[in-house]
């Protein structure tokens, strides 16, 4: 529907990440001092530089505030310590070098650091410690820059009020743990793309969310109202009434297609000619598991257990891993819970100081997940043995992320049958025949997937990952974000042949990416053969009222076509097509 | 253009204090002025810059300063150094 805006309507662009429409007012988080670098696009460079100007005349009072207030107390000779603050903050060579980073189109929070950096590197190689001391004045002037740049314009995520709209920079796994359990209206961040971790925990709690907005979290004021257009993925500042009117009635529609979607909880998932699917849910964490149950999953398809990780300075200890993972287990049970085992970057757990790994300029291609447990047995070995301990209090299975080829699985499963040869020794019961999976996320696993299925008891298709990396696309990359493109043809043909290859073994196949609960794309990966799907607990309902609404034969018509096509856009036309005949609306 | 060679003679050296004098004082007039140190120079009006030569006592500085009051400029340098910056 097309809407006369005012032109009091800001509306900004962003990738939707959530989808639903949200009004509420604006909670700002606070910012630590994150020194991200933000790309500020020519017509911003100017404000950019003025909230530089700003900042420096703030600070340049309060030196001066501090200046008479020594002078006065202390006299002329002790007030030369803010006469050389004041004497830094003017300093030529520190205004021009930050402008010039302003003007070239970066933050200038960035451009602060980037510029004081290099100048207190230059103080580390004096060797004169009297000296040296002095980058301690240049590093006070610069922190007092940078607090006057954040200001007291934010707060924590725990302050928040309820039906607030959060908006932040970027949202750290951190903060949306700490989000958990609070009744948010929506998030939208700067930067980000639709498989962020915002964007995945704003799909869990189902809260609508636009990410990679590029500089919203410096344009909106704490308490205003704005609107978030999860599906369109736009958020509108100081909407007019009419606007507002607008997404009001598209919010109360919003609210009762939630109500329709309730009644499918308790149907069969089936298509019209009674091929039967399984809807499992992904979940973090145990708060998760009574909704996605509720919402009729037959199971969890993918239980992460990082955040076990977060907000610590100590590597869990199997115990731990045991008490947390044995509350979501009982409570699943008798339904099947499928465990990934350490799925974190070594940067995540170098910046947690439980490991000391060197700095990896190319993280997601690094030391990470399966291959840093291979790497530090004592991380893998706590969780399996928890896992191990587990597969007696319910239906357990277990599955390695990332593997990128056969000798991964087998060094895995060397180690796994060390474990479990200890707890023999140990009179420790365990599952013996407890199923043993992997996810297929690395694009050389595709290849070899021949192999990879004769040996393990199932598989999963994690198809963020298997997209970012077959793509070449960083997901959380705003500039090349378009690129990600579920319906390519090559990541088509990708999952048809781990369908393909996984039935020939004679071995379980599901998918838990986020293409899994994309009603769109059902027919497609449903006419694929796939009936195992692992997905956010709030595509449960939606994936359910789809697929009874299509049939298998049909699916398997259009799968077959849309794998001879040659390109996405032939491909989503195609698939277009098929709901407007069947007068579906996905 | 005028130059001056000068040791630094008060007992703190460029530290905070004179560093700040120095560049409060330089900053008065028109010409460019640097200070080298060894194979370092600065900008003789950038307080970080004169802080970053880290000139203790006895250490050799060329000052440099070119412009329409270089002269002026040199015999304030000079001046400021002959008082030891007032210690």
């Amino acid at each position: 529907m097309f809407v006369n805006r005012d032109i009091r309507d800001i509306v900004l662009e962003g990738i939707a990440a959530s989808p639903g429409i949200a009004i509420g007012k604006v909670f700002l988080l606070k910012e630590e001092f994150c020194l991200i670098r933000k790309e500020i696009s020519k017509s911003f460079r100017e404000v950019e530089r003025k909230r530089f100007d700003d900042a420096i005349e703030k600070t340049r009072n309060e030196f001066m505030v501090m200046y008479n207030k020594i002078n006065d107390i202390l006299g002329e000779n002790y007030a030369h310590i803010a006469t050389v603050h004041l004497l830094i903050l003017d300093d030529p060579a520190l205004k021009k070098d930050v402008y010039k980073l302003i003007l070239d189109g970066v933050n200038t929070e960035y451009a602060l650091f980037k510029v004081f950096d290099k100048i207190i590197r230059s103080f580390d190689g004096i060797s004169d410690s009297f000296f040296k001391e002095r980058k301690i004045d240049i590093q006070n002037v610069a922190k007092k820059i940078l607090a006057n740049l954040f200001g007291n314009k934010g707060k924590s995520l725990t302050e928040i009020d309820e039906k607030s709209i959060v908006i932040a920079n970027n949202l750290t796994p951190a903060d949306t743990v700490s989000v958990r359990g609070k009744k948010i209206a929506g998030f939208a961040t700067d930067i980000g793309g639709k498989t962020s971790h915002t964007a995945i925990i704003a799909q869990g709690l189902a809260i609508p969310a636009v990410v990679g907005l590029k500089n919203i979290s410096s344009l909106v004021k704490a308490g205003e109202t704005i609107i978030i257009d999860g599906d369109k993925g736009e958020v509108i500042l100081s909407p007019s009434s009419k606007v507002l009117l607008y997404y009001k009635n598209k919010y109360d529609l919003q609210l009762s297609k939630i109500v329709e979607l309730e009644k499918f909880k308790n149907l069969t998932s089936e298509t019209i000619d009674k091929h039967k699917i399984f809807i499992f849910a992904n979940i973090d964490h145990l708060d998760e598991v009574s909704l996605v149950l509720n919402k009729g999953a037959v199971g969890i398809g993918l239980y992460r257990t990082e955040t076990i990780y977060f907000n610590r300075d100590s590597i869990p200890t199997e115990q731990e891993h045991f008490d947390t993972y044995s509350k979501v287990v009982q409570q699943v049970s008798p339904h099947v819970i499928t465990i990934r085992t350490f799925d974190l970057g070594g940067d995540k757990l170098t910046k947690m100081r439980l490991l000391n790994l060197n700095f990896e300029s190319n993280p997601f291609l690094g030391l990470r997940s399966i291959r840093l447990c291979l790497k530090y047995p004592e991380i893998f070995i706590s969780q399996l043995r928890a896992i191990l301990r587990l597969s007696v209090l319910g239906k357990v299975k277990l599955m390695y992320p990332m593997i990128s080829g056969l000798a991964e699985v087998r060094a895995a499963n060397a180690i796994l049958s060390e474990v479990k040869k200890d707890l023999r020794k140990e009179n420790i019961k365990f599952d013996e025949n407890m199923e043993v999976g992997v996810m297929i996320e690395v694009p050389s696993a595709v290849a070899v997937i021949d192999s990879i299925v004769k040996e393990v008891d199932f598989v999963s298709i994690g198809t963020n990952d298997l997209i970012q990396y077959t793509l070449a696309v960083d997901r959380v990359n705003e500039n090349v974000a378009y690129l990600y493109d579920p319906m390519h043809p090559a990541i088509l043909r990708f999952i048809k042949r781990i369908i393909d290859e996984a039935y020939k073994a004679g071995i379980k196949v599901a998918m838990c990416g986020e293409m899994a609960g994309e009603p769109k794309y059902m027919p497609i990966i449903l006419g694929m053969g796939l009936d195992e799907f692992s997905v956010s607990p709030s595509q449960i309902a939606p994936i359910k009222k789809i697929v009874r609404s299509i049939s298998f034969v049909d699916c398997k018509t259009i799968a077959d076509k849309v794998l001879k096509l040659e390109d996405s856009k032939s491909i989503l036309k195609e698939i277009d097509l098929f709901y407007e005949t069947r007068g579906i609306n996905a | 253009m005028k130059e001056k060679i000068i040791v630094v003679l008060n007992k703190t050296g460029l530290h905070a204090r004179p560093a700040a004098t120095l560049v409060q004082t330089l900053s008065k007039y028109q010409s460019i002025i640097k200070i080298l140190k060894d194979d370092f120079e600065v900008d003789a009006k950038s307080v970080i810059g004169v802080m970053a030569l880290a000139a203790a006592y006895g250490s050799k500085l060329k000052f440099i300063a070119y412009g329409s009051d270089e002269y002026e400029a040199i015999v304030a340098i000079e001046n400021l150094f002959d008082s030891k910056f007032g210690e």
